[in-house]
């Protein structure tokens, strides 16, 4: 006896204007089956999963859900038919205790005192079978990332959800956090619920998948069991051609130190201690990577050596000259010049003025210097030139430098931000989140480019939430957690394994010992 | 003795002159709670003040007053409401244009109508709120204490004094412990989990700026039909800025936002009476500078005690659903 898909599309379009942002997608969807679609950015997997749960509604096509014909005007119709969201944002109110979340919008009772008492009820036996444990009364601005997410999962059980979209559902969990969510995954699946599991990264496809769609262009490309597939098999679907991942690394030796930092405390906005006692050499010639969960410390050291933030205890030199410590103090335009160039991790918040042309843009940061201004009024003429060079040598699109820098994609925004930056060969970079909210083509492209400048023997330090993205670029990984350097690991004996444990605070020496006791 | 009365004096005329701000502040904490800034309160108040005399002038009946006064308000709220939920406009500059609009247009067409040079008819008592003697208070007023208490200073208020106070609980309750209130204090906090979680924002901001209308338009009644005997020329005098004041102050919850509006109408009392009242040493204070103080005080309080960290977070952030 055949089980009809819990979801099947067939034939499914949605254009926005002349773009087809998914193409005749057909998708299945068994019961009680985990299934992956990858793709890149842009590739069109938000686009189905908005269909999907009804914010979008098809130019063409058929949705089938549990066999029947369906089409959903609302999210609340998809989720009447048992399908639930969780977004990559969490949609929570944060001072909102988790049982306030978890009622919203179902409450069931005009009063809450009714409604709290029979969400309880009916959260306890949801709690033993899927072994949550959320403290209920607390606000959920109090809960870790994991936590809000397993909130965001019950608040769906909760609605009667038989079917889970999760979209990216690891990008902002450390991979201790990504374990707990797999098992959890798992048992939900061994529950009879059927999951859809969107990412890019592929080898959670690879992890917790039965079946798994790959989307590139709005098109479905593979569909396959993931038992039959390999990672390589899918990457090369993703993005079309084979494409290695290997950076080649010249040898480049040690010196003195570009960047010295020694034992420096900095306290963040919050007046909260956001660096402690952190000590670390910089040296020409390699690429060193920050990692660690968002919020441990990563923003504050990035300000601290870029001239936006002063240390409250210790030093930062620059070959041998203090530039930041207790009593010397060197502002961000004076680094610049020094030869420090800075990639904002927070794209719109400090690396671009959103609405402002690309080519305005293209000099922000530089535009007291003599070649961009002189009296006080811009030479419009060199900026114009400076600005078409950055666009053709990083092969930035649209070629339209009068556009609002808002409209060009993540990617090419980034590109044209790090054309800025490179472009008086700066001896030092400083490097925030290189491609949050870029596309795979020009990760690459940008990986490529941290590398070229690595080996032509620039010093580079690295932020990075994806971890991923470190491995493949760093040669050496430097892991904060709650301020503290908890160590600096060679790429060479790095794993994800390691790296992780060190992020949730354990010192490389215990991580050995764990090693060794197993 | 004098003491003792001059105090039960001060504490009488601090709760009458409280009644249209705490109306006020409770308006302006529905509105932003559900995230809409409403520094348009000065406005509806003046315009419900000019519509509830009006009306209280022609049909002789303050509740005809008061249903006008209360529409007039609801009216300007949706037009706000228009602006900010439908249009996504600068809700700063929304509530302003109704502050000027209303400053220039109410006493306009009062003089158009009335021809009295910008005022309304002064009301006799018939179409006012008038005092109303709390049961027993005649009984009482000769008991020590309480008789003070009761009889002279929470008895013999308007009607309008009570429903403010009474608004307060009612409001409470409202945000608190039904299910519309856990939607729309969401729906200040995060409109787009409100959205995913099936219910419209639109509907629920409309339904705040009612809210914040009837309340505003409750205020300025007051203030013409109840406090005063009729409408007169800019006669909010700042009430719906104070009010908004008081809410930031009491941190947009009810009851911190009724002590903070109790605070403010005490000072206000306060500089009443100080008005040529002799001090040792200094002498009398000019007027100028008593009149001042409510505000003086407001700047004080605001700019070194209130923080911003506890505004709902979505306040004044229009709510697009595909970005």
């Amino acid at each position: 006896m055949h089980v009809a898909p819990a979801i099947e599309t067939r034939d499914l379009c949605k254009r926005f204007g002349d773009v087809k942002a998914n193409d005749n997608v057909s998708l299945v969807v068994e019961q009680g089956s985990v299934h992956g679609i990858v793709g890149e950015n842009g590739a069109g997997k938000s686009t189905l999963l908005k269909m999907l749960f009804g914010f979008y509604q098809p130019n063409s096509g058929d949705l089938i859900v549990n066999g029947e014909h369906i089409s959903f005007s609302s999210p609340s119709e998809a989720m009447a038919a048992g399908i639930a969201m969780v977004h990559q944002h969490f949609m929570l109110v944060e001072p909102f205790t988790v049982l306030e979340n978890i009622i919203l919008g179902a409450e069931g009772q005009g009063l809450l005192k009714h409604a709290e008492i029979d969400a309880k009820a009916k959260l306890k036996g949801l709690e033993q079978q899927f072994g949550f444990d959320i403290p209920l009364d607390e606000p959920v601005s109090h809960l870790s990332v994991g936590q809000r997410q397993r909130v965001e999962i019950l608040k769906a059980l909760f609605r009667g959800a038989e079917t889970l979209i999760l979209d990216e559902p690891t990008a902002v969990l450390t991979p201790q956090e990504c374990d707990q969510l797999f098992e959890l995954v798992r048992l939900l699946k061994s529950r009879g619920k059927t999951i859809l599991f969107v990412t890019h990264k592929l080898h959670e496809i690879m992890a917790v998948t039965d079946t798994v769609t790959v989307i590139r262009a709005g098109k479905v490309i593979v569909r396959t069991d993931t038992s039959s597939t390999s990672p390589e098999a899918l990457a090369e679907a993703m993005v079309g051609s084979k494409i290695s991942r290997a950076v080649t690394r010249a040898d480049t030796s040690k010196g003195t130190p570009r960047i010295s930092v020694q034992n420096v405390s900095a306290v963040s906005d919050h007046g909260h201690r956001a660096l402690q006692n952190v000590s670390f050499d910089l040296f020409d010639g390699e690429v060193l990577g920050v990692a660690g969960v968002a919020g441990n410390g990563q923003t504050e050291l990035l300000e601290i050596l870029t001239g936006l933030r002063r240390v409250s205890e210790g030093s930062v030199s620059l070959t041998g000259n203090v530039i930041n410590s207790a009593n010397v103090y060197t502002d961000p335009i004076a680094l610049r010049r020094a030869g420090v160039a800075h990639v904002a991790e927070d794209r719109l918040k400090s690396g671009v003025v959103a609405s402002m042309s690309a080519r305005e843009n293209a000099i922000l940061g530089y535009q007291r210097d003599a070649d961009f201004s002189r009296n006080g009024l811009m030479r419009l003429a060199a900026i114009d030139q400076a600005a078409n060079d950055y666009f053709e040598s990083q092969d930035v699109r649209p070629r339209n430098p009068d556009l609002p820098i808002a409209s060009f994609s993540g990617g090419n925004q980034q590109k044209l931000v790090i054309a800025r930056e490179i472009a008086r060969s700066p001896q030092t970079l400083i490097i925030g989140q290189p491609t949050r909210g870029v596309d795979i083509g020009a990760v690459t492209k940008i990986h490529d480019q941290i590398t070229e400048l690595r080996n032509a023997g620039k010093a580079l330090l690295v932020v990075s939430a994806d971890l991923d993205e470190l491995m493949a670029i760093s040669d050496r990984i430097a892991v904060l957690c709650d301020g503290k350097l908890v160590g600096i690991v060679p790429i060479s004996e790095a794993d994800e394994r390691t790296i992780g444990l060190m992020m949730a605070g354990s010192p490389a020496a215990t991580v050995d010992n764990v090693e060794q006791s197993q | 003795m004098e003491f003792i009365t001059d105090i039960l004096l001060l504490s009488d005329s601090t709760l009458r002159i409280s009644a249209p701000l705490i109306l006020a502040a409770l308006a302006g904490l529905c509105a932003e709670r559900a995230g809409i800034v409403d520094i348009g309160l000065e406005g509806k108040m003046l315009a419900a003040a000019f519509g509830a005399a009006s009306a209280a002038a022609v049909t002789g009946s303050p509740w005809i007053g008061l249903f006008a006064g209360i529409l007039v308000s609801v009216m300007l709220a949706l037009l706000h409401g228009y602006v900010s939920i439908h249009q996504r406009g600068n809700q700063i500059v929304s509530g302003m244009a109704i502050n000027i609009m209303v400053a220039g247009l109410a006493p306009t067409l009062a003089n158009a109508w009335f021809s009295l040079g910008g005022q309304t008819p002064l009301l006799d008592n018939g179409a006012r709120f008038t005092a109303i003697d709390l049961p027993f208070a005649e009984a009482l007023e000769d008991v020590p204490v309480v008789g003070a208490l009761y009889s002279d200073l929470l008895s013999g208020h308007s009607l309008m004094t009570y429903l403010a106070f009474a608004m307060v609980p009612v409001i409470a309750w409202i945000l608190y412990k039904t299910r519309f209130g856990l939607r729309l204090r969401a729906v200040g906090e995060n409109p787009e989990a409100v959205d995913t979680a099936g219910i419209s924002v639109t509907m629920l901001r409309y339904q705040a700026m009612v809210m914040a209308g009837v309340l505003c338009g409750m205020s300025g009644s007051a203030l013409s039909t109840a406090l005063g005997a009729g409408f007169i020329r800019d006669m909010s005098a700042g009430k719906g800025f104070l009010a908004l004041a008081a809410m930031i102050f009491g941190r947009w919850k009810p009851v911190p936002t009724l002590l903070a509006c109790l605070l403010f109408a005490f000072v206000d009392a306060l500089q009443g009476r100080l008005q040529g009242v002799s001090f040792p040493l200094i002498g009398e204070i000019p007027v100028q500078f008593t009149i001042m103080l409510p505000y003086v005080i407001t700047v004080v309080i605001l700019a070194g005690f209130a923080g911003k960290m506890d505004a709902p977070r979505a306040s004044g952030i229009p709510y697009e659903k595909d970005r």
